[in-house]
């Protein structure tokens, strides 16, 4: 059970939240001039890695707020968290609700 | 093997107290404090089980939760528990208990059938055998399940009652030994919540087989005044008989307290256990280690025991094992507990593996100071005896072969020593990687994992001078992490010299292992040596096939005794050291956990919320059947006396056709959109053009995901300039919602809208029938209803029996309607106002099978029956409602070539030829009118099928490849039962294709 941070409410357990993927994938503004592989790609293509991935959170039995996070995939340590619109490279946060851990 | 009460000892005993309890039916007694296994040894019990495939038998083996023999059944009905490890089982007043496999019979002395057949039941013999013919092993299962079994599940409702916590701390100490201890005492005087969970009733571990002293007094005693510390620490808590059973993400971990398993039934009160959830800052883990047995011949016979366990036993329930007992050893701990025996009464020889000289001032110097025989440089070869243990035949080493001369000791007991394996299960669950030590000889944790602390036996730090040492740093830093001030106690450590471990996993004679008496490594599935080598010689190296060939390490002790002997045994023959061939992976659950635990508080009722609407009671007074939708109980039909389904749905169609009937609607989600770009939100969600709908009107939406594909619909009404109310599916209602905030708050934030659910806040009525005019004229006053003033898709407030309400003119079913919203907190009073004013024109309530009948008959889609996530609005017909001139969620994949492509399925209608036969829904269609061989392609599949009272025939939708090409041509339905339903392919809109009854 990870231990997310909600940036409007602090730290919760996973059970509160719904994770939906990869973030950042802002939706094409002109739909016509994309090709069928360009809106393919805009529709299933995500990166996967191994290592850090900024994804998407939804506090969704909270506030109901979305928001960003940084996590690592192999040791499922956050590294960030923030608001949408906010910054992705900003320096994160200290403290050890940044890690993911702490009561 | 001849086990006796002394006459005093035993630190957990009150011997005051005796307690009378069943084991197979006989009655016995011990004491509290005792456990089942330590009150049958005290009663000279040997053979307490049947080993699973050769029931040979079996007797205690440990002292602890690795028991792998010694299983009861405890109790019987709502009580009962399978798989009980008699070693932690505590005693109590009336305790009842059953072998879980005793057959043929614990009594009958020479009966091991298998035994004597053992050549031929090498491993995979199951697999081997019975593998052909397949159909044949449905019977084999039958007999070799009986022949083999654990205990059995039960067969009546648990009647405990199970709960869970969840707790915050700064530090978890795991276990309740000298390392715990000493990690929880300097954690907890910094101030910070500090967890110690023991999973045994009492703390200390090991400590009573422990030499040396702390501070001076003996190990035992310091854990006593480390107690007593820590009970005058207010943020610290102790849980005994909490067993740490997962490690998970985050610090997250799950303890199982017992609260009431020691006690007689009858004074069983509150919960049985409870599942503490804890989220811990830093975590110290002081699981301590389980002892090893040896690999030798007969090496589970009853009377060979666990060398530690033997001490436990004398120490501290006071029951010495035997009279003359050889302890078989590879490393120093047999020496402790080899006084322990002999000042208990036995006369002890501890039969070395290691040659030489030992050091000075260690363990064995001080065993042969205390009149123990040692026997240095000699292996185990087999032991003697056919129900109990009569002897041991021991082999001096000559170099690292089992070569010179042999030795047979008689002896009534034996116990092993072959090392110890540090308990690392919550150090894996956590995700950490075990290394093998080639010292110590045995895998130890490599890296610690992050807010993570490993200390004493666990960690394969076996000198009590390290142990107390890195304990009380771990639990001082793990502190200071979580915010507190902290520092690590320093202590007075006197302790013998150690000598260290010899390796020893079977001994290399001349005789192949196949060759020689069955030597065990797994004791509970009857693994030994030779079935491993048998699997390495068949092709198995990788551990994890070998595991799964053999069986080795499954069943209730999941291998934390016999599984590292396994891989010893498997690295030799496979020719390989042992870091290569490594080790299983342990996951959680640490121990069996009962379903209870998990489900705690949630069962029965409680298990999921039940959503009612506000006329619930009247629906239920009106005799309805209910059927589940999401968590809403909605009326399925309303029978009428002893009527049946069909005829409870052609009475109600036809009153809605006819006269008029009422459906309660209320489960249909409903969101509130406001704000000035309200409508600029429903143009991006909906197919069709939405910001130039009048206030006051209506209007149907689909609504498709990124791939075009359909995911819900219903009726939006625009209240207001920038207010408007949505409608959709019952179960689509979170979906939508949770869609609609998604893209408002990544994509659109700049948007002026704002959403929220008010479901639950309106009940909805659907007055429908050419007569529902004049049943709301009579309850409506204030709104002109007539068709010229309010017309279909329209909307107006008014004011139904008294309640203010919003009408709507929308219909599901093809007829004249009126949607009646009311606040919920009204919905019962205007239900019933509204049947008192029907009733003269016999209002008709019904459900929704009805509904489901009344929408096929014209051809309404239901999302998620009809559609299924692959279906666009092309695919249902419903191109006109696709709009040209905006972009929309879902439009751009419309012209994907696959999407816009050939010989997509489309819905369609069907006509069976008989009228009168109703297709199954999920049905598929060919065009093939008979059998032909495989394979038959498909062409698509029924989606609602039903009979249709109204037309007096069947009706059905279904999706068909290139169906609105195939107009009028034939399909075929091939049933389970083989015959092949022809049907006609036609409009989906079966009744009234002009629409004209729903404009009246």
């Amino acid at each position: 059970m990870l231990q997310i941070t909600c940036p409007w409410c602090g730290p919760r357990a996973e059970s509160e939240f719904s994770c939906g993927g990869e973030a950042h994938i802002a939706r094409p503004l002109d739909t016509d001039a994309l090709s069928d592989a360009q809106w393919g790609d805009y529709l299933f293509m995500r990166k996967n890695p191994k290592g850090l991935h900024r994804e998407q959170w939804l506090h969704s039995l909270g506030c109901r707020r979305w928001f960003n996070a940084e996590r690592h995939t192999v040791s499922y340590v956050f590294s960030k968290f923030y608001k949408p619109g906010e910054d992705p490279d900003a320096p994160a946060q200290q403290g050890p609700a940044a890690q993911g851990e702490g009561a | 093997m001849s086990a006796v009460r002394m006459p005093q000892g035993g630190e957990r005993l009150d011997r005051s107290r005796s307690i009378a309890f069943q084991f197979n039916g006989r009655a016995y007694s011990g004491f509290a404090g005792d456990t089942l296994a330590s009150a049958l040894l005290a009663a000279g019990e040997t053979v307490l089980s049947r080993s699973w495939k050769y029931h040979r038998p079996r007797g205690i083996l440990t002292c602890g939760i690795e028991e792998p023999s010694a299983l009861v059944q405890l109790e019987s009905g709502g009580h009962t528990i399978p798989n009980a490890k008699m070693p932690e089982v505590e005693l109590y007043q009336g305790l009842q208990a059953q072998s879980v496999n005793p057959w043929p019979s614990l009594g009958k002395q020479l009966f091991s059938i298998n035994r004597w057949f053992t050549p031929l039941f090498p491993a995979g013999f199951y697999y081997k055998t019975f593998m052909w013919p397949a159909k044949a092993w449905m019977w084999y299962e039958r007999l070799i399940r009986k022949a083999g079994g654990l205990g059995s599940a039960p067969s009546e409702e648990d009647t405990d009652r199970y709960v869970h916590q969840n707790i915050h701390c700064d530090v978890l100490v795991v276990g309740g030994g000298v390392a715990g201890l000493a990690a929880a005492l300097a954690a907890g005087r910094s101030g910070a919540r500090v967890i110690l969970a023991e999973l045994g009733p009492a703390l200390g571990g090991g400590a009573h087989r422990q030499q040396g002293t702390v501070d001076g007094q003996l190990v035992r005693d310091w854990v006593r005044a480390a107690e007593a510390a820590l009970a005058q620490m207010p943020e610290v808590r102790i849980i005994r008989r909490g067993v740490v059973f997962g490690y998970h993400d985050h610090n997250f971990l799950t303890i199982r307290e017992s609260l009431t398993d020691h006690l007689p039934l009858a004074e069983r009160q509150g919960f049985r256990e409870r599942l503490w959830r804890v989220r811990a800052h830093q975590v110290v883990l002081a699981t301590g280690a389980h002892e090893r047995p040896m690999v030798f011949g007969n090496n589970d016979l009853p009377g060979v025991m666990l060398s530690s366990a033997m001490a436990d036993y004398a120490q501290l329930y006071g029951v010495c094992v035997g009279q003359r007992i050889v302890l078989l050893t590879n490393n120093d701990s047999a020496y402790d507990d080899a006084r322990v025996l002999q000042a208990a009464g036995a006369q002890v020889t501890v039969v070395d593996v290691r040659g030489g000289h030992s050091v000075a001032g260690g363990r064995v110097q001080q065993a042969y100071d205390a009149g123990v025989t040692v026997l240095r440089g000699h292996v185990p070869l087999q032991a003697h005896g056919s129900v109990a243990v009569s002897g041991v035949t021991v082999c001096r080493m000559v170099g690292d072969r089992a070569s010179g001369e042999r030795r047979h000791l008689p002896c009534d007991a034996i116990g092993m020593a072959g090392g110890w394996n540090p308990a690392i299960h919550l150090y894996s669950h956590s995700g950490g990687k075990a290394l093998w030590n080639a010292v110590a000889l045995c895998f130890a944790p490599g890296v610690t994992m992050p807010h993570q602390y490993n200390v004493g036996a666990c960690k394969a730090t076996w000198s009590l001078t390290q142990t107390l040492a890195e304990a009380s740093d771990a639990g001082a830093a793990a502190a200071t992490k979580a915010g507190f001030k902290a520092a690590p106690q320093v202590f007075q450590v006197q302790e013998p010299a150690v000598e260290a471990i010899g390796a020893f996993w079977i001994a290399e004679t001349d005789a192949p292992v196949s060759r020689r008496a069955k030597a065990f490594v797994d004791y509970q599935n009857d693994v030994g040596a030779s079935d491993i080598e048998l699997a390495v010689r068949e092709g198995f190296e990788s551990i994890e096939h070998i595991k799964r060939y053999t069986a080795m390490g499954f069943g209730t002790d999941q291998g934390k005794l016999g599984n590292i002997n396994g891989m010893a045994i498997a690295a030799r023959a496979l020719g390989k050291p042992i870091d290569q061939v490594g080790t299983t992976t342990f996951r959680p659950n640490y121990l069996p956990i009962s379903f209870g635990t998990l489900a705690g508080l949630e069962r029965g009722d409680v298990f999921d919320p039940a959503r009612k609407t506000s006329p619930h009671e009247c629906h239920v007074a009106a005799g309805a059947l209910f059927e589940d939708v999401g968590q809403w109980k909605r009326p399925w039909y309303f029978p009428q006396g002893a009527e049946t389904l069909h005829e409870a749905v052609h009475r109600e169609v036809l009153a809605v056709r006819q006269g008029v009937g009422m459906l309660d609607a209320s489960t249909l989600g409903k969101i509130d959109i406001q704000g000035p770009d309200a409508a600029k939100l429903l143009n991006w969600l909906y197919t069709n053009p939405w910001l130039k709908l009048e206030v006051g009107k209506c209007r149907y939406g689909l609504m498709l995901d990124e791939n075009g594909m359909v995911f819900d619909d219903g009726v939006t009404a625009r209240l207001g300039e920038n207010h408007f109310l949505m409608t959709t599916t019952t179960g689509g209602a979170a979906r939508v919602l949770t869609w609609m905030e998604r893209w408002v708050q990544t994509e659109w934030p700049g948007m002026q809208v704002y959403m929220t659910t008010v479901t639950d806040q309106w009940s909805t009525f659907a007055v429908v029938g050419p007569k529902s005019r004049t049943v709301v004229e009579r309850v409506c006053h204030d709104v002109d209803l007539s068709a010229a003033a309010f017309p279909f898709m329209s909307y107006r407030d008014g004011t139904v029996a008294g309640v203010r309400s919003r009408i709507m003119r929308i219909s599901f079913s093809g007829e004249l309607s009126f949607e009646v919203n009311v606040p919920s907190h009204s919905g019962a009073h205007v239900w019933k106002a509204l049947m008192a004013a029907g009733a003269d024109q016999g209002i008709t309530p019904y459900g929704t099978e009805t509904m489901h009948v009344l929408r096929a008959e014209k051809g309404y889609i239901i999302v998620g029956q009809d559609t299924d996530g692959s279906i666009s609005p092309f695919d249902l017909g419903m191109g006109g409602m696709v709009a040209k001139s905006k972009d929309f969620l879902g439009r751009r994949s419309l012209s994907r070539s696959h999407t816009a492509g050939p010989d997509r399925k489309q819905l369609v209608g069907l006509l069976t030829d008989d009228a009168q036969l109703v297709l199954p829904e999920g049905a598929q269609l060919t065009g093939n009118a008979q059998a032909s061989p495989a394979p038959v392609p498909m062409l698509g599949h029924v989606t609602s099928s039903y009979f249709s009272p109204t037309l007096q025939r069947s009706v059905a939708m279904a999706v068909v490849r290139s169906g609105m090409e195939r107009m009028g041509q034939k399909v075929y339905a091939p049933l389970v039962d083989g015959r092949y339903v022809p049907a006609t392919v036609c409009s989906p809109v079966f009744y009234d294709p002009e629409g004209t009854r729903h404009h009246v």
